[in-house]
């Protein structure tokens, strides 16, 4: 049966002791492992405000002192989001961490980067205020010069709001779980060969 | 609770960690970072809150600018303005058609949200006005002229809209040969004033539910007055605008390396300058991507030594 291999071969390949470990490598002590972590608490704040956002809608957010007060956690976990998101693909990049074979590990945390701006840029959009309507005004050329503006166009609320709510924010979940997986299931990389050893290559 | 072995020096990253390990909770770092994270957003909210600049209505902009108002709206209905010579998505146009060397992806992708100006921003909208007998025959003149003379009425009144005064609100041009347009202008203008006109642009007059702002923000956007509110913000292109935020708060910081190349040449001067800058990061989007796959970048860490920082504990313990 196809469903029994599929679950013998996920519990092969992620083993609990893989996908929760008690402990970790004695390198793994820096603050810079931390960024990884807060990324995701920052994600999780972002969809919890983002969700009573979207269930209250856009009057709400503009008329209500609460609404506003919503609105402004969405913003500010956008902000913590990004800012540790950059800071733990500059610590990765700084330890090669694509090393040992985990170059797709680094290839999703990159793309998720990507759909992440994506994700912001279409929120931006769709706050119907100035802001929203600048933006918009000054991103449709750069979409419509290279033909994105035919088909993606920013001055339509209905069709950015979805990208923003459902399409784009389950793209980045699906990346950052695919991601986690690949993590626990490699583990995080060790240090580069110490200076002791002279001619030493990890790579 | 450390492992008494000592790690090793030169480990490979494609085998398991012979050295030492320590306790480490992934669960209760998560919580942790998710207390920690929430008290942080609830204090920047708290303390700064967020920014929610009221959008430009086409009421707000033909009240306080009335002659800016006019000025696009004749140029609407003259088929001049920067929309009705835009091209693709939005009419056959060349005024904004870029091009990557030969190709144009803007022109192969086509008229997809199309927009004719004279008869979405002014005709049709006048046309739903009750009642107004002098705008009616003042409409039918105008569509039974030929096309040379109706541009020459709107270039006319184009001129002289400098010279006009607002007497009441209604505008009040020197004498000339402006034919229909004065009294159609005139309409169209107390018709943005009293916000009928958004409705109008938004729904088409022919809908309940609408949700595509494409008409009336391309309208309001053309006028000097929103370029004007959006430069008091620091917002424009030349001000790094992508990136910033209405007030102090901060925006797309994200964005700052897809606006710095609007700020330097050859792009800054670039007719081709959007299609140009998007090429551009779409490559070092790829190359971000494939950092791992491409020689020399894959090496750039090792030769940094950054890492020797972020491993300074580790090193410390096995070079001495």
């Amino acid at each position: 049966m196809w469903t029994t291999k599929v679950r013998e071969r996920a519990v092969r390949e992620m083993p609990p002791e893989k996908l929760l470990p008690d402990r970790q490598p004695s390198y793994v002590s820096s603050w810079i492992y931390v960024f990884g972590v807060v990324t995701i608490a920052a994600f999780v704040v972002v969809i919890a405000s983002g969700v009573v956002l979207g269930m209250k809608g856009p009057e709400w957010w503009h008329l209500t002192g609460l609404g506003h007060f919503v609105n402004s956690m969405h913003l500010w976990a956008v902000e913590i989001f990004f800012f540790a998101m950059v800071v733990h693909l500059w610590g990765k990049f700084f330890m090669g961490a694509w090393r040992g074979g985990r170059g797709r590990t680094w290839v999703t945390g990159a793309v998720t980067f990507l759909v992440a701006i994506g994700a912001a840029f279409t929120g931006y959009v769709s706050q119907q205020n100035f802001d929203s309507q600048w933006i918009a005004f000054e991103a449709k050329d750069g979409l419509n010069a290279v033909g994105i503006g035919s088909f993606f166009n920013v001055a339509n609320f209905g069709q950015m709001y979805t990208w923003h709510v459902i399409l784009l924010p389950t793209v980045v979940v699906l990346l950052i779980v695919g991601h986690v997986l690949l993590v626990r299931r490699a583990g995080v990389v060790p240090p580069y060969a110490a200076r002791l050893a002279k001619g030493a290559d990890d790579e | 609770m450390n492992d008494p072995v000592k790690p090793p020096a030169t480990p490979d990253a494609d085998a398991p960690w012979p050295g030492p390990f320590v306790r480490y909770d992934l669960v209760k770092e998560l919580v942790v970072a998710l207390g920690a994270v929430i008290a942080v957003v609830v204090a920047l909210a708290v303390l700064f809150s967020s920014p929610d600049e009221p959008p430009v209505t086409i009421q707000s902009w033909s009240r306080a600018a009335p002659a800016d108002f006019l000025a696009i709206a004749v140029t609407e209905l003259n088929r001049t303005s920067d929309v009705a010579t835009y091209g693709p998505p939005y009419n056959e146009g060349t005024g904004s058609v870029q091009k990557i060397g030969p190709i144009s992806l803007q022109e192969a992708a086509g008229v997809k949200v199309p927009i004719e100006t004279a008869r979405d921003y002014v005709l049709e909208p006048l046309h739903e006005v009750p009642g107004a007998p002098r705008l009616r025959a003042a409409l039918d003149a105008y569509e039974a002229a030929p096309a040379r003379l109706q541009e020459k009425w709107a270039a006319n009144y184009e001129k002289a809209l400098p010279e006009a005064r607002f007497v009441a609100g209604v505008p009040v041009l020197p004498p000339g040969r402006y034919g229909p347009v004065e009294p159609m202008m005139a309409s169209l203008l107390a018709m943005g004033q009293s916000g009928a006109l958004d409705g109008a642009l938004l729904a088409g007059g022919h809908r309940f539910y609408a949700t595509d702002y494409t008409k009336p923000l391309l309208f309001v956007s053309a006028g000097e007055y929103f370029e004007k509110l959006a430069e008091h913000q620091h917002l424009l292109g030349t001000q790094w605008g992508m990136m910033n935020e209405t007030g102090s708060f901060p925006g797309q910081v994200w964005l700052w390396l897809f606006s710095f190349w609007y700020q330097v040449e050859p792009f800054k001067s670039s007719p081709n300058a959007d299609a140009l800058i998007f090429v551009l990061m779409g490559v070092l989007s790829l190359a971000f991507i494939c950092v791992p796959f491409i020689p020399g970048l894959n090496q750039l860490p090792r030769r940094l030594g950054v890492y020797r920082l972020i491993w300074r504990d580790h090193y410390r313990e096995v070079e001495t």
